[in-house]
């Protein structure tokens, strides 16, 4: 398997660290116990197109928000988690 | 001698000894151990799995289910493996396997007359009771009764080799059908890698007799194999097997080097790991059997297989032959014998018709062959439709049922094959992703036409994919006949008919399945093991399912076919690790101290993949307890030094570097002063915690964090997590520096005086550098850093300069008269102060289990801090850290030991929690013990008993604070 890795390309699944489900959003620091519980723990189990995070560990060390098919492990694309900071060098 | 006079492929220039059970034989170059086995007349060269019954060579590739043979002696033993691969060397050493005392007079023959017991599913009902008898009985038995080689034992002399590849179009298969393409779009341009499993590719093409754009087949392949060569742009990779498919247009496949056997120094297979665009799917057909009666005898063997031993290898495989076919390529075969001088008897063919004309008086009978006679071939009985029953005496039987596509890669993502009326067997439905079948894969069997389909197929790619070059005109050829009629099972055999030669699986067993109620194919392959042996049942299978839909009522396609699974082929698990084994199983880390430990003779210990010195040992001293003790005291007493470089080193640099951390860790950094160190404490978003180490700060935008040996990357990835996905409004970067620094950690009440004696330049008094201070200066012209840190509680400095630096770093220290001590020491002296290490942060304790609840900052966000609030994770109850000593001083406690209150049955409900952490303290001059206990610091002073059923009695131990030694840290302030 290989992930698109938008800042190294095409590489090698083996360098990358899955986390998961790209979508919980982190509850404000002020959030209720039931908001943090619900972003550590409960996640879809979807069946097909599917936003998660990867990190490219040996490579670029970027967080990236890859598309994968759960269905049939196509990966259509994967972008940046955070947009590169203005002057950086692509 | 079956060799004939003239003819095939082999290099008669070259004659080639080999032993066969011992016996001296001879071949030539280009022969298989199959060839050279027939040429000589051997005939009889295995036993089957269950029967013990006589097994000649029914194929001529790598379908092979019968001539399995062991190759090579001692450790060099390669089991199992299809004498119809193996390229015939000189001196090569082949055995027969599966019987004793000899192949010729087998005792366990006697099973096939035991059958009634041995039929499907006989392991299930048999063998049920007692349970013990199965581990005891049964199951050695069994073993011993069935069975295939057996392997060395002795570790794997061979090395092995791995490649990854990359190419615009991957070519599976070097026959008609794979050359046609490799040549058309390698001449287009494209990358293209050619993987083909044969000794030399070819295919088909080297054992039949067409002619193609006006040479035979086989000087045609070879040409083309030559032009391919010199293309810059085309890797042909021959003997080489693609077994699996996997996700992202991965092909994985073994090259088998060296002809057969390694060269020397070189390795014995190579893994390729190919990453293709597109791939073409050229593995071509595999012939099928017909069951009928005795159809597993030697003698009995594939049209194709006949042919090819005829046409690639000049050896005629009988002297009088009876071909029975359902195929038109069975007449070819019949052609091909008749060329070759062997006599053939009669055609045996199931549909009606005449005699083609360049075959005039061959006697041509339709009908089937019910049973053969002769435990080798010595006759066939035909049936006719007419009822009659004819004896044909015979030698040979070549059969043809049909051609199955070599399809099973295209299942290998889960799609399914589908039935196809016109050539009676399946063919690929849906692809994988960028992957297409051509030729007789695709079902295509006429030479013109696959050349032609390939040929296209390729230079269409080559378009798509934007190649600028010409692909070239297809050669041309002839379109041979490939009709056939079904033709799967004779009813009414008299003798045992196999479905799945390699496992013994007949007819009846099938028909047995079909009775018990097994009626899908995923069942009935489980049950009677049809399929499931090594040949994974390339050339039964088809014709089981065939028979099941049959007893089912179903047609073959409703039946379906089984799930074809990677590895396409038998793979040695030698290939798969590679180079990973022994010393190189995974990379060791070193430590800048390495090199100088060794010299001083260190024993080192594994963590994570760092070695690291346990402790320094010298002549005298008689065990390691006593040279940790040594070490400890010599520490505490005076001064001691560390290696402690594997700690992880992050350096985070920005204007909300303090911003992040503050909400990485539960206390707060934003207020650290420059100059200044402070221990932290991060928990994961959970609630537990996660790791622990000293940050400190060198600048208002530079921070330096440690992290512990084991987490050092999952912490740098947490950090990159929190600043990218979390935060990515904070102006902050992180960057690994484990590798840059070596770091000394210099403990023990004369450190200090030992330090201003090597570093004249600083100061370090307790005003210029108190304790958790720190400063960049330099040493010897280099840069180096000093923090007054303390891990073993004693007065301490941890001193880093550049890795290349650390050994002359050590020498220096070890020369100014500091005693190195290693992780050991460290250890015991870590648990003397109570600090948690990786037993206590195992990723089940809280901030507050370990004694850090008050270090929780209340009024900012951090990670982790809502979860950790929960009711569970601020019980009392919960297991907390505490100290434990044994009442009985002379008595040890272990740790992993359960505690129980005094008096208590050793039972679950009554656990209280559990040692994390023991040692021999020298300082003390007991044992002592770290653990987590419920309600555990209220509890100091009580009594709890050590539990540890596995390893020795229970232990009476006293309840204390975890800090044993210098509980108020006089020393690390003084
Ligand atoms: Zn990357």
């Amino acid at each position: 398997m290989r992930i698109p890795c938008p800042y190294c390309g095409s590489r090698d699944i083996g360098e990358f660290v899955y986390r998961g489900d790209a979508s919980p959003v982190r509850p404000a620091a002020d959030g209720a116990e039931a908001a943090m519980f619900a972003y550590v723990y409960l996640r879809d189990n979807p069946m097909g197109r599917h936003e998660e995070h990867w990190y490219h560990t040996q490579g670029c060390r970027n967080w990236l928000v890859v598309t994968r098919d759960t269905l049939t492990h196509e990966i259509p694309s994967a972008r940046l988690a955070a947009p590169l900071n203005a002057g950086d060098a692509v | 001698m079956s060799r004939l006079a003239s003819g095939g492929l082999i290099d008669r220039t070259r004659r080639l000894r080999f032993t066969w059970d011992g016996k001296a034989l001879e071949g030539y170059h280009g022969d298989t151990l199959a060839s050279a086995l027939l040429a000589n007349d051997v005939r009889l060269v295995a036993r089957s799995f269950k029967y013990h019954r006589p097994r000649g060579i029914l194929t001529a590739g790598a379908e092979e289910p019968n001539a399995l043979v062991t190759l090579g002696s001692g450790a060099h033993a390669d089991p199992n493996t299809p004498a119809t691969t193996v390229p015939l060397t000189d001196g090569l050493v082949a055995t027969s396997q599966n019987r004793w005392p000899s192949l010729r007079h087998d005792v366990m023959a006697v099973n096939q007359f035991a059958s009634p017991i041995f039929v499907a599913g006989f392991y299930y009902k048999t063998f049920m009771w007692p349970k013990k008898a199965w581990e005891k009985l049964y199951e050695p038995l069994i073993r011993r009764a069935a069975g295939l080689g057996a392997l060395s034992g002795l570790p794997d002399p061979d090395s092995y080799d791995r490649e990854h590849a990359f190419c615009d179009l991957l070519v599976i298969g070097g026959g008609p059908a794979g050359l046609s393409a490799a040549l058309a779009a390698g001449r287009a341009g494209l990358r293209v890698i050619l993987a083909d499993d044969g000794l030399e590719p070819g295919g088909w093409l080297l054992s039949c007799r067409d002619t193609i754009a006006g040479q035979t087949a086989s000087n045609w392949a070879r040409i083309a194999v030559a032009e391919l060569g010199i293309m810059a742009n085309v890797r042909v990779l021959p003997h080489t097997t693609i077994f699996g498919i996997y996700d992202g247009c991965e092909y994985a496949g073994v090259q088998h080097l060296g002809a057969g056997q390694p060269e020397p120094g070189q390795p014995r297979q190579r893994l390729w790991k190919i990453i293709a665009s597109r791939a073409l799917l050229a593995t071509g057909a595999m012939e099928r059997p017909i069951i009928f009666g005795g159809n597993d005898r030697p003698g009995v063997m594939m049209a194709s297989a006949a042919s090819s031993y005829v046409n690639h290898f000049a050896v005629a495989p009988g002297r009088r032959a009876v071909v029975f076919t359902a195929t038109d390529s069975g007449w070819q075969t019949a052609r091909d014998l008749i060329g070759a001088g062997v006599e053939v008897a009669a055609v045996v063919d199931p549909r009606g018709g005449g005699v083609p004309v360049d075959m005039a008086g061959i006697r041509r009978v339709r009908g089937l062959v019910r049973d053969v006679r002769g435990s080798a071939v010595r006759g066939a009985d035909i049936a006719t439709p007419d009822g009659k029953v004819e004896r044909i005496d015979c030698d040979l039987v070549a059969m043809s049922g049909g051609w199955n596509p070599a399809i099973g890669l295209a299942a290998h993502l889960g799609q399914k094959p589908v039935w196809s009326e016109a050539i009676q067997s399946f063919l690929p439905g849906a692809l994988p992703p960028g992957l297409a079948a051509i030729g007789a894969a695709s079902g295509q069997f006429a030479l013109g036409a696959i050349l032609a389909q390939a040929h296209g197929a390729a230079a269409a790619l080559a378009e798509t994919l934007g190649a600028g070059g010409h692909a070239g005109e297809p050669s041309v050829a002839e379109d041979e006949a490939c009709g056939v009629a079904p033709c799967w099972h004779v009813a009414g055999a008299r003798t045992k008919a196999f479905v799945d030669f390699q496992h013994d699986v007949t007819d009846a067993d099938v028909a047995l399945a079909a009775r018990e109620g097994y009626v899908s194919v995923e069942h009935m392959k489980r049950y009677t093991t049809l399929g499931m042996a090594t040949d994974q049942g390339r050339t039964g299978q088809l014709n089981g399912h065939a028979l099941l839909a049959a007893a089912t009522g179903k047609t073959v396609a409703e039946a379906g076919t089984i799930r074809a699974r990677p590895p396409a082929q038998p793979v040695a698990i030698g290939v798969l690790a590679g180079h990973h084994r022994d010393e190189a199983f995974r990379p060791a880390r070193l430590a800048p101290s390495h090199g100088w430990a060794t010299a001083l003779g260190a024993s080192f210990t594994d963590a994570g993949q760092w070695k690291r010195a346990q402790w320094y040992a010298q002549p005298h001293e008689s065990d390691w307890l006593e040279t940790v003790n040594r070490e400890v005291l010599a520490t505490r007493n005076a001064v001691g030094f560390c290696d402690v470089s594997t700690l992880g080193k992050i350096d985070v640099l920005g204007p909300d570097a303090g911003a992040l951390l503050d909400r990485l860790y539960i206390n707060t950094f934003s207020t650290l002063a420059v100059g200044k160190a402070r221990y932290g404490v991060m928990l994961r978003e959970d609630g537990m915690v996660m790791d622990d180490g000293t940050t400190t700060r060198f600048a208002e935008d530079n921070f330096f964090l440690t992290t512990t040996t084991a987490n050092a990357a999952r912490v740098l990835q947490h950090i990159d997590f929190a600043r990218s996905v979390l935060w990515p409004d904070l102006d902050v970067q992180a960057t690994s520096t484990t590798e840059h620094w070596a770091t000394f950690s210099v403990a023990g009440p004369q450190s200090r005086a030992l330090l201003a004696d090597l570093l004249p330049e600083i100061d370090l008094s307790n005003a210029a550098l108190p304790y958790m201070g720190a400063r960049r200066f330099r040493w010897n012209g280099i840069s180096a850093r000093i923090y007054r840190l303390s891990f073993s509680g004693e007065l301490a400095y941890e001193i880093s300069v550049p890795a290349d630096h650390g050994p002359a770093l050590a020498q220096a220290l070890h020369e100014a008269g500091a005693t190195p001590y290693g992780t050991e020491a460290l250890g015991v002296m870590r648990i003397e102060k109570g600090h948690p290490a990786g037993n206590e942060l195992n990723g089940q304790t809280t901030a507050a289990d370990l004694g850090f609840g008050r270090m929780m900052a209340k009024k900012k966000d951090f990670i982790g801090k809502v979860m950790a609030q929960r009711p569970g994770l601020t019980d009392p109850a919960r297991p907390a850290l505490v100290g434990l000593k044994p009442v009985d001083r002379a008595q040890r406690i272990r740790a992993g030991a359960h505690l129980l209150p005094v008096g208590a049955k050793p039972v679950a409900a009554n656990d209280q929690g559990h040692v994390t952490s023991a040692c021999f303290s020298p300082t003390l001059g007991h044992a002592i013990a770290l653990g987590l206990l419920a309600h555990g610091p209220s509890r100091h002073g009580e009594q709890v008993v050590v539990h540890d059923p596995v390893r020795g009695a229970d232990v009476l131990a006293e309840v204390c604070d975890p800090v044993f030694v210098d509980p108020e840290g006089v020393r690390l302030r003084g």
